[in-house]
């Protein structure tokens, strides 16, 4: 047991750090009021972050007469408004690999992260959180299953062995995971969320969204999870894991309906989760 | 050349009683060449009518520049009705979406989707080309050459001069005058300021000199005040603009949606009061007047 922890830390260690403005961004972005001057400021304290949003406005998508050198540059040229969705595009894809490693395909699997997070956004809206709690919301959708990412690129034979089986007996991975690794997708992703600092019901939701129990705990792990069954569902992208478990007792109580009932209140997804998808573009164009 | 105002409105149409003499149309400005060549500045509402005008003597060949892709700019197109018969040729001029990445042939295919009218764009019988422009780009038209500028506005959005039959015209689409985001004493307030200062420059160098000059100055320095960033002008920057720029004759156009007549009226007075000494000529853009440039 040791052992296994060892060899995940090791694994986590690996992983580029995340950067705090992806978050920032996120927030900032879901405020219809939101300062340009403050957007500005966290995107010039992110050197990365800088280096891509230059890299794409000077890209022949936007065909600008002249080069953009700075953010304050890009900033008078293109108006908060684009700007701030050009920088939401970017933070979403931000810190992960683009190609595809140890059996994951990273297009299917961004695409499966995005629906969740869209997901959980409009679970989160039809509990009444507020604008700035939906973007945590939606933050912990899109980074759900980030620890799938970790095992992929720093414990692919076994990953690959864990895919294999799920996919032979159509079992969940997670449990496939424990078998062959020792540990879920969850457990890692946790440990992650943890060298990333990110806010503790973010990591929460991470580690727990496939341990919800009878549910009503927690919100966010609760919509977290629903959103995760209504993706699989719905076939919105591929994880790895195609079985969708029935919603507990806890879970249906809280929105009063079961995962059938969820998916017809929910009639904009498709089209929300497709103007999702310019997030990938994005991310693949920088 | 010269040119006719379709559409002055800014927004959204706001027709009735209120707005008749200055026009309830949304954007649109037909240019014609000495020669009849045709180009139009933008499809509001204000294109309908001159669809119907065109299809008395179709076939028509005929340039569409769309300034920017905000509703109130193209929402006419899909009721251009030389758009729907075989042997009109049109042109459909317009800046790219980085964001969805995709270009102009995108304002008609997604405004023409299922949900949204019964048409579809692919079901359009004339012969329709689209052209997504660059920044700065030239378009020759034999009859006239386009040049463009982008302007600041909550989109990609481009002003553009129309030189024609040996007089210019500059149309701003909709536009803002750049502005500092910071602070004096912010670290960057300098910095930040001579991009702004150069922007604003760039544009008044591009329009110096034009005959005509057709400006977004959609709000009073009051509305203003509370409507920072939406990407208007006002009416005394606007001026302001003009004057700098040594322009020809001025037409303030984009109408606020809720202004009426007698405050329009109300407004050109006080201006005319106020900017009697200036060196700048202007007018109220009135839908159906025709200017000879």
């Amino acid at each position: 047991m040791q052992d296994v922890k060892k060899k995940l830390l090791t694994a986590v260690e690996k992983m580029p750090a995340f950067p705090k403005s992806v978050h920032q961004v996120l927030k900032l972005a879901s405020d219809i009021n939101c300062p340009q001057k403050e957007l500005v400021e966290v995107i010039k304290r992110d050197p990365v972050f800088t280096l891509k949003i230059l890299r794409l406005v000077n890209s022949a998508y936007f065909g600008l007469a002249r080069e953009i050198t700075s953010i304050n540059h890009a900033s008078v040229y293109l108006g908060l408004n684009t700007l701030k969705n050009v920088a939401l595009g970017l933070a979403a894809v931000g810190a992960i690999p683009k190609a595809n490693v140890a059996g994951l395909d990273m297009g299917a699997f961004w695409l499966h992260s995005l629906a969740v997070a869209t997901a959980t956004r409009m679970l989160g809206s039809m509990l009444g959180v507020s604008r700035d709690e939906a973007a945590d919301y939606f933050a912990a959708g899109l980074l759900h299953d980030i620890g799938k990412v970790v095992f992929a690129l720093y414990m692919p034979v076994e990953f690959q062995q864990a895919l294999a089986r799920a996919a032979e007996d159509n079992s969940p991975l997670h449990e496939a995971e424990a078998e062959s690794l020792g540990a879920t997708h969850a457990d890692i992703g946790a440990l992650l969320a943890e060298k990333w600092n990110l806010p503790g019901p973010l990591r929460n939701a991470i580690e727990r969204h496939h341990d919800v129990g009878e549910g009503g705990r927690s919100q966010l792990v609760d919509c977290v999870f629903a959103a995760n069954q209504i993706s699989k569902k719905l076939a919105f992208g591929a994880a790895g894991d195609f079985s969708s478990t029935p919603l507990p007792p806890g879970v249906e109580a809280r929105f009063a309906l079961d995962l059938e009932g969820l998916i017809k209140e929910m009639p904009t997804l498709d089209e929300e989760v497709e103007h999702a998808r310019i997030f990938i573009k994005l991310g693949e164009a920088s | 050349m010269r040119f006719r105002f379709r559409g002055t409105r800014g927004s959204l149409p706001a027709p009735g009683p209120d707005t008749v003499r200055y026009g309830g149309n949304t954007t649109c400005i037909e240019v014609r060449s000495d020669a009849g060549g045709l180009l139009v500045l933008d499809a509001g509402t204000g294109i309908r009518e001159l669809g119907l005008d065109e299809a008395r003597r179709m076939p028509i060949d005929c340039h569409v520049f769309i300034s920017h892709t905000h509703w109130d700019h193209i929402q006419g197109l899909p009721f251009f009705v030389p758009l729907f018969v075989p042997g009109n040729r049109i042109t459909i001029y317009g800046p790219p979406d980085p964001l969805t990445m995709t270009g102009i042939e995108a304002v008609l295919t997604k405004q023409m989707e299922y949900p949204h009218f019964p048409v579809r764009a692919a079901e359009l019988l004339a012969d329709i080309d689209y052209e997504t422009l660059r920044d700065g780009q030239v378009v020759d038209l034999g009859f006239a050459t386009v040049s463009n500028m982008l302007m600041n506005h909550p989109a990609m959005d481009f002003g553009f001069k129309v030189a024609c039959d040996g007089k210019t015209l500059f149309f701003t689409g909709d536009h803002e005058p750049f502005y500092n985001i910071y602070e004096p004493g912010d670290e960057d307030y300098a910095d930040y300021g001579k991009i702004v200062d150069e922007r604003n420059r760039a544009i008044t160098e591009f329009l110096r000199g034009v005959d005509a000059f057709i400006i977004d100055a959609q709000y009073t320095e009051e509305e203003y005040a509370t409507r920072r960033g939406w990407g208007h002008s006002t009416f005394e920057r606007a001026l302001a603009l003009a004057e700098e720029a040594g322009v020809g004759r001025v037409y303030l156009t984009h109408h606020e949606t809720t202004r009426t007549d007698a405050e329009v009226d109300a407004i050109l007075d006080r201006l005319k009061r106020e900017w009697a000494d200036r060196r700048v000529r202007f007018d109220m853009a009135r839908e159906g007047e025709t200017v000879e440039v």
